[in-house]
């Protein structure tokens, strides 16, 4: 099968049973999208497809053909492209609101934030909370990561005025 | 306890440059964009991956185990069974009960019984299908009450004391004289559940053997030097030819403390193969591995005079520990040794016993052995407020035990924050004007709690350092920290690199941090018991003042200055009378490898003799206690039982914060688990010994929407002996929010949960009962923050 993550496309030889977060993991390498439950329940494997988040642990590989895939390591290249500095300011907020302790949900976590800001740039608290409602997290309490995607929001408006 | 274990509270500069701060941790980065490696992220080159056949049965003999079949799937290259691994291991030296795969019996369902590995999971999971087991069931125990009375057939056979794992029982003071003059006593049944850590990182490792020799394991153990060990007693390999490395790591709680299973079978199988092996637990076998927080059934009596002094308290608490022993022999202890702060009273007794049941073992969770005696005294101490008309908060200032005392049970209290946390809560939850005032539904309810800074008990008694570090200085300017401490998302290789820098007047980039490889770093026990910024903060300290002495005469010699007037200040060297004077901190390493050969140290921690005089006296002595108080507020909404927590104000004495961003996350941290053990969390089994729901749906750990707002309030008590004043911050936190809710509860409603979870059917039931006073069905108040 062909598949484009982070913008590059890949030509991948797996079964047809194997999930996009199997192929993103095991054939691509691309180890920063985690399984947690495997089932769909915790949200560590979330990757943004055509912009969307999605549970990849959910989708088949198969079904992510002729899609734009994005993962956590597509983020900063894709900053860096677009004239930015260092790490895209999701995950830099992330890392200076002590919002990464294990660190092991943050990559879907992360990504369900950049889909946010992608769509509302000024997100309230509650917005936040909504949209990631999908994405546990065991070791934060949470309280560090709504300051973290506040913190984004703040400095992506910056960089983009 | 050496002179090289105090180090006093004081900036070694004059001032703090690093400490203090909200500094970035030395991972977060590499976390954040998706380059830090944990262990499942390993692959070697011609790895085969391992899967595990587990028990159906809660207790059975195994009459048989054909591996046949398996054994001729093409792509099967290794099945083993118990067998092939039949040592008996056990985190406890003296209760050593566990085996890598079944031998003969089987104790819980989900107990490992045989391995296989295979050229990828599909054939190891289709091979595990093809092993038959023949079991004769056992009558299972699942009631604990019933393994305090009935031996026969016993969980593990030639236990001396049946089906009772540990029993304990302490009195200090005159109890019954106390008891007997006292003015109001009150009494009372409770029951704390089980519950489980749920870390998102599944347990996983990966195993490769050498032609040389020599075995490594990547393992997502939270101490790497009891896997280490276990792995050498267990393989019968010396110790110097294994390899402990611990991978980034994604969560912990006191789950990935024992070694496990997949550890020795992954090594016997790399080592049978001669290819590496890796095994990932699934989520569904995460569960069952367990070694949660034990389920406790308490009795309480507690007595005070007219004044609300506290007079004596008495505890009988029967432990259901599960399968095994694991840390139990340190949990039976935990649940009386751990209560005798922060209030003062002058009798005390308790009887405490662990049992055995056919169930997946329960061990060390966040706050191990003392959630659950907290939250049951914390009940009981309200209900005693309430008794002799004294506002919550109130009796327990008069009981505090305060700084620089000793306990009933002889433990050595240091520093001690907790009466500065409760006026904290009082005022920041607003106590005065809205306890009791919120109207029908709402109510406010506070809570404190004393933990432990690490133990001075290491688990296997030795004489050897309990922390240790080893610093590599060189030319580069870069200073390298090997510190055989496990950082398991609490942040403590970024404490490591703050501590460094601040020592040596360093920049935070010139400290890196290589931390729980056994081959690159000296032995430290790892990440349980908080121990680890207390323990392995001052090893750090020790560590440096032998180089920086060696820099600073290096400069001052070159300089032709005395040298008192040479400082280090965040990686340049100022001459304080000249301060034009000046050259980076890498050109004062060059001179001082140049006068002192190469640079390097090596520093260690010991806790000092510490324990009361009696056998267990040592068990819960710490070198320095953390204290926390919570006040929660509720709401209770009547119709249909539902309890929702709106905020935790969490006052926590860290002593000194030394990044107060890391200990502000681990409050917050600690909080939420503590809530979501009150009102979601509920780890049970079946009577056949099925978990109820083994996966992250059923039970239910709180998402974003779920969480309450958690106010974090650090106290900063400086402790004489922590590194620069600091203490622990990871577990302490969890301990007050459950008994808060109880008692906020009440103050909404008027009923007292004494039984966990409080679910909404509970909450039904005990607003129903009968004689119960406060009105029931009026309109409850919206829900939301205040």
């Amino acid at each position: 099968m062909q598949l484009t993550v982070n913008g590059d496309v890949h030509e991948v030889d797996a079964p047809d049973h194997w999930t996009l977060l199997e192929v993103l993991r095991y054939r691509l390498g691309l180890t920063g999208s985690k399984q947690g439950c495997d089932k769909g329940d915790c949200g560590a494997c979330t990757v943004l497809v055509d912009g969307e988040p999605m549970i990849s642990c959910l989708m088949l590989a198969r079904e992510a053909e002729g899609r734009a895939v994005t993962t956590i390591e597509g983020l900063m290249p894709a900053h860096l492209a677009a004239g930015g500095s260092g790490a895209d300011p999701v995950q830099d907020a992330f890392d200076k609101c002590g919002a990464l302790q294990c660190g092991f949900c943050q990559s879907g976590t992360m990504l369900s934030a950049r889909a946010l800001l992608n769509k509302t740039p000024n997100p309230t608290e509650a917005e936040i909370r909504s949209a990631l409602a999908g994405n546990l997290c065991r070791c934060t309490g949470y309280t560090q990561i709504f300051e973290a995607v506040l913190l984004a929001a703040v400095t992506a408006r910056k960089e983009n005025a | 306890m050496a002179a090289r274990d105090i180090h006093g509270i004081d900036a070694p500069w004059g001032e703090f440059r690093h400490v203090g701060r909200k500094s970035r941790k030395v991972d977060g980065l590499a976390k954040a964009t998706g380059a830090a490696v944990y262990t499942d992220d390993i692959v070697l080159p011609g790895m085969l991956h391992a899967k595990l056949l587990r028990s159906t049965q809660a207790h059975a003999r195994i009459l048989a185990i054909d591996v046949s079949r398996a054994r001729q799937l093409p792509g099967v290259l290794g099945v083993i069974t118990g067998q092939d691994l039949p040592a008996k291991y056990g985190i406890i030296p003296w209760t050593q009960d566990e085996t890598a795969l079944a031998v003969s019996k089987v104790r819980h369902v989900g107990e490992p019984v045989a391995a296989v590995a295979a050229v990828d999971e599909d054939t190891a999971n289709a091979a595990i299908k093809l092993i038959r087991v023949e079991y004769e069931p056992l009558h299972a125990y699942i009631d604990p009450f019933e393994s305090l009375g009935r031996h026969d057939p016993p969980i593990h056979e030639g236990h001396k004391a049946g089906n009772i794992s540990k029993h304990v029982h302490l009195s200090f003071g005159e109890v019954d004289a106390a008891l007997s003059g006292a003015e109001a006593v009150v009494e009372g049944d409770y029951f704390f559940h089980g519950t489980t850590h749920a870390p998102i990182e599944p347990h996983c490792a990966v195993a490769r053997y050498g032609a040389e020799g020599v075995l490594t394991v990547w393992s997502s153990t939270q101490i790497t030097h009891y896997v280490h060990r276990t792995l050498a007693h267990v393989l019968g390999l010396p110790a110097h030819r294994i390899r402990v490395i611990q991978p980034c790591l994604g969560g912990a709680f006191g789950g990935k403390s024992d070694p496990f299973s997949l550890e020795f079978v992954t090594a016997k199988l790399a080592m049978l193969t001669g290819r590496p092996v890796k095994l990932l637990y699934t989520r569904e076998e995460v569960f069952y591995t367990h070694r949660g927080r034990h389920p406790m059934h308490m009795h309480y009596k507690t007595a005070a005079a007219r004044d609300g002094r506290l007079t004596a308290v008495v505890a009988k608490i029967v432990i259901d520990g599960g399968a095994y022993s694991s840390f139990g022999l340190v949990t039976a202890y935990y649940a009386g040794q751990l209560l005798t702060g922060p209030y003062d009273f002058p009798a005390y007794r308790f009887d405490s016993t662990r049992v055995f049941t056919n169930k997946p073992a329960c061990g060390p969770k966040r706050g191990h052995g003392s959630v659950q005696p907290r939250f049951a005294f914390e009940v009981q101490l309200d209900e005693l407020a309430e008794k002799l008309h004294l506002d919550p908060i109130e009796i327990r200032r008069r009981n505090l035990i305060g700084s620089h005392a000793t306990t009933v049970n002889g433990q050595r209290i240091t520093s001690n924050g907790v009466a500065k946390c409760l006026d904290f809560v009082e005022k920041e939850s607003g106590w005065a004007s809205r306890r009791g005032r919120l109207g029908y539904g709402r109510g406010l309810g506070v809570a404190a709690s004393m933990y432990i800074s690490g133990t001075n008990y290491p688990i296997y008694p030795n004489p050897m350092p309990q922390a240790a570090v080893q610093l590599k200085v060189d030319r580069s300017g870069l200073v390298t920290v090997f510190s055989g401490a496990n950082d398991i998302g609490q942040g403590s290789n970024s404490v490591a690199q703050y501590l460094v820098a601040e020592e040596l007047g360093l920049a935070l980039d010139q400290v890196r941090v290589v931390s729980a490889d056994t081959d690159l770093c000296p032995v430290d026990l790892g990440a349980y018991s908080s121990r680890e910024t207390f323990m392995v903060g001052n090893a750090l300290i020790d560590a440096c003042r032998k180089i920086r002495p060696m820099l600073v005469q290096a400069v001052a010699t070159k300089w032709n200055v005395d040298a008192s007037r040479v400082r280090f200040v965040d990686g340049v060297v100022v001459d304080l009378e000249d301060s034009s004077r000046t050259m980076s901190a890498a050109e004062a390493i060059c001179l001082a490898e140049e006068k002192f050969d190469t640079l390097g140290a090596t520093g260690a921690y010991n806790t000092p003799t510490l324990g009361g005089d009696y056998r267990g006296g040592t068990i819960g002595a710490s070198p320095a206690y953390s204290f926390t108080a919570h006040a929660v507020e509720v709401s209770v909404d009547v119709e249909t039982g539902r309890i929702t927590c709106h905020n935790v104000w969490i006052a926590h004495d860290c002593g000194r914060a030394l990044n107060p961003m890391l200990v502000a996350g681990q409050m917050e941290g600690s909080a939420y688990m503590g809530v979501a053990e009150a009102l979601m969390e509920n780890h049970d089994v079946h009577p056949s010994g099925l978990h109820k729901g083994p996966s992250l749906l059923d039970y239910r750990i709180p998402t974003s929407v779920d969480t309450p707002a958690l106010h974090s309030l650090i106290v900063e008590s400086l402790d004489p002996e922590g590194p620069y004043g600091a203490k622990e911050a990871g577990e302490g936190p969890l301990h007050p929010s459950i008994p808060a809710i109880t008692n906020a509860v009440f103050d909404a409603v008027g009923i007292r949960l004494r039984h966990l979870p409080f679910t909404p059917g509970k909450v039904l039931e005990a607003l129903r009962a009968p004689g119960r006073t406060a009105p029931v069905g009026e309109p409850v108040l919206a829900a939301g923050s205040r």
